[in-house]
């Protein structure tokens, strides 16, 4: 099993949520982060006073699933996410040892 | 005295100086988000209860003696004020009362609209010493700074004292008692309390605009108490101060958003409350004195003005917090001073008012004088009685609160609260001093059926 996991642009997480359905994905976990990559962050001025704020609004997704489906799940992560200006985010795949679906007791494969 | 009993009141100018108190109350809650909403979020609660607090400590000491030595008969050569049937405000003189023959208002009347001035005045001074000074000992400084500092200036400048007639400076609504005082204050205060931890190298930036337009709103809706009620009734000139209001108002925010659009390249939010702020700051004192025209003047002058002053505690390096100099100083001399320039005499209007001529106007360099003269003593007392109760608080250990408390945040060193639940999961558990036992038990079964 892998995890795939992906940093993207917020209003991006509607079209990469029906991407991921239309593979029959079943599930997938979304969080609000910060962070800054090469698009670095922007300026702010109150009053005159300038404050570069560095860390941007960026929104995690993962999804756990079968090893043979990774790849095409990032494909259709990373076509949706795709703006093509900078700041569109990272997608990554790291091995997932155990699962298990705390309901049923299910495990690995059964509980992706 | 212009107390006189045995006179039927006049309800027309009772009923706009009843409102009018209402209004000004409300100023310093809108103050208290105008400011809230300029602090991090760490420390907006604090920022609102130092304000919050003025309300309540103001509010006592009035009935007991600040009424009295703010509005009470003239001694020491108009130095300071007191009348000892007005302690308690419960004399039947007082009770029976009215406050002038001309305008026939109740003095209780007079003296809940007048404390509400007593109230914000203080207020003010707590955005420049944001983010870094304990409850208790800004409670104390409050008592003390509205006993020893605004209420003998009050005598002066709304009362019996000199600056009103002996030196017979204008100022309607408190451009110098209430925003040079207050200004003078916050940069002595600034200077005794020294810097914030991290200033000019963390951002501290605003952490909700909105509160800040919000706040500045409900200061502007509460304002027309202030300047239009400060005539005393409801007539001609109210109607004029409550014109020059708005209009100086209005002017003052396209003066800053201009500086901001040439200066920076955007106009901000931000931008816009401060300069409708700076605009109320710099009429107050002009409002019954100018025309209209006048009062767009003064406004936008003041609203450039105080747009390029805020940028002074970055040169001179005093971190005045929200710019309580910048604003209510800076603003408050450009409308005391202005008043020199731009005072004209409005004739058939003037009934209860003394209306002189400025430069402008033909009333040559006398007024302008004098109008430095009272915005100068004003400045310089404040400044000075200010600097020596905030060093003695400071040097008692009331006044600065710990480096770990500010790191931490006030909210919750000096409150025990934060501002707002981020998240749903606190993890905590409840515990009451009246039940606090059992809950802790409950909790324990919790978690061993868990396990």
């Amino acid at each position: 099993m892998k995890l795939v996991t992906a940093i993207i642009k917020p209003f991006k997480l509607d079209d990469v949520k029906i991407a991921l359905e239309n593979l029959g994905i079943q599930g997938l976990t979304v969080s609000e982060v910060s962070g800054f990559g090469r698009q670095r962050g922007h300026t702010e001025v109150y009053r005159g006073a300038e404050y570069t704020v560095d860390l941007v609004p960026k929104v995690r997704v993962e999804v756990v699933v079968d090893s043979v489906d990774a790849a095409k799940v990032v494909d259709a992560v990373v076509e949706a996410a795709r703006t093509g200006k900078i700041g569109d985010g990272k997608v990554w795949v790291t091995d997932v040892e155990a699962v298990v679906r705390v309901r049923t007791g299910e495990r690995n494969e059964d509980a992706v | 005295m212009p107390l006189a009993d045995a006179i039927t009141p006049d309800t027309g100018n009772t009923a706009w100086i009843l409102a009018s108190a209402a209004l000004v109350m409300l100023m310093t809650p809108g103050l208290a988000f105008f400011y809230g909403g300029m602090v991090r979020g760490k420390n907006v609660l604090n920022m609102l209860m130092m304000n919050f607090i003025c309300l309540a400590v103001v509010g006592v000491l009035w009935i007991f003696f600040g009424f009295s030595w703010s509005f009470g008969a003239s001694h020491w050569g108009g130095l300071i004020g007191w009348t000892k049937d007005f302690y308690g405000l419960g004399k039947p003189a007082v009770l029976t009362g009215v406050w002038t023959t001309s305008a026939k208002v109740p003095v209780l009347v007079f003296a809940m609209f007048q404390l509400m001035f007593a109230i914000i005045t203080p207020a003010l001074i707590s955005g420049a010493i944001a983010d870094r000074v304990k409850f208790w000992g800004w409670t104390l400084f409050v008592l003390i700074w509205a006993s020893v500092v605004y209420f003998p200036v009050a005598n002066w400048v709304f009362g019996t004292g000199w600056i009103l007639n002996k030196l017979r400076a204008e100022d309607f609504a408190g451009g110098t008692a209430v925003h040079i005082n207050a200004g003078s204050a916050a940069l002595a205060l600034v200077l005794v309390l020294g810097k914030r931890a991290g200033w000019r190298r963390d951002p501290m930036r605003p952490h909700n605009v909105p509160f800040v337009l919000l706040g500045a709103s409900l200061l502007w809706f509460g304002w027309y108490g202030f300047n239009a009620g400060s005539e005393g009734a409801a007539d001609g000139v109210a109607g004029l101060a409550f014109t020059t209001t708005t209009v100086a108002t209005c002017a003052a925010t396209l003066g800053w958003l201009l500086v901001e659009q040439l200066r920076d390249g955007k106009p901000t939010t931000v931008g816009a409350a401060s300069g409708a702020v700076a605009g109320l700051v710099a009429i107050t004192p002009a409002c019954a004195f100018v025309s209209p025209l006048g009062g767009i003047a003064i406004g936008f002058i003041a609203g450039i003005l105080c747009a390029l002053a805020v940028g002074l505690k970055f040169k001179f390096g005093f971190d005045d917090a929200l710019d309580v100099v910048g604003v209510h100083l800076v603003g408050g001399l450009t409308g005391t001073i202005l008043i020199g320039f731009f005072g004209f005499d409005h004739g058939a209007l003037a009934g209860g008012v003394e209306a002189k001529r400025g430069l402008f106007y033909g009333g040559g360099l006398t007024l302008l004088w004098v109008q430095i003269i009272a915005a100068a003593c004003v400045f310089g007392y404040s400044f000075v009685v200010t600097f020596v109760i905030g060093t003695a608080l400071k040097a008692l250990g009331l006044f600065r609160v710990s480096a770990e408390a500010e790191q931490v945040g006030l909210d919750e060193s000096e409150h025990a609260e934060t501002a707002y639940a981020f998240s749903t999961l606190s993890g905590g558990t409840l515990t009451h001093p009246s039940g606090g036992a059992a809950a802790v038990a409950d909790q324990a079964a919790l978690t061993r059926q868990e396990v």
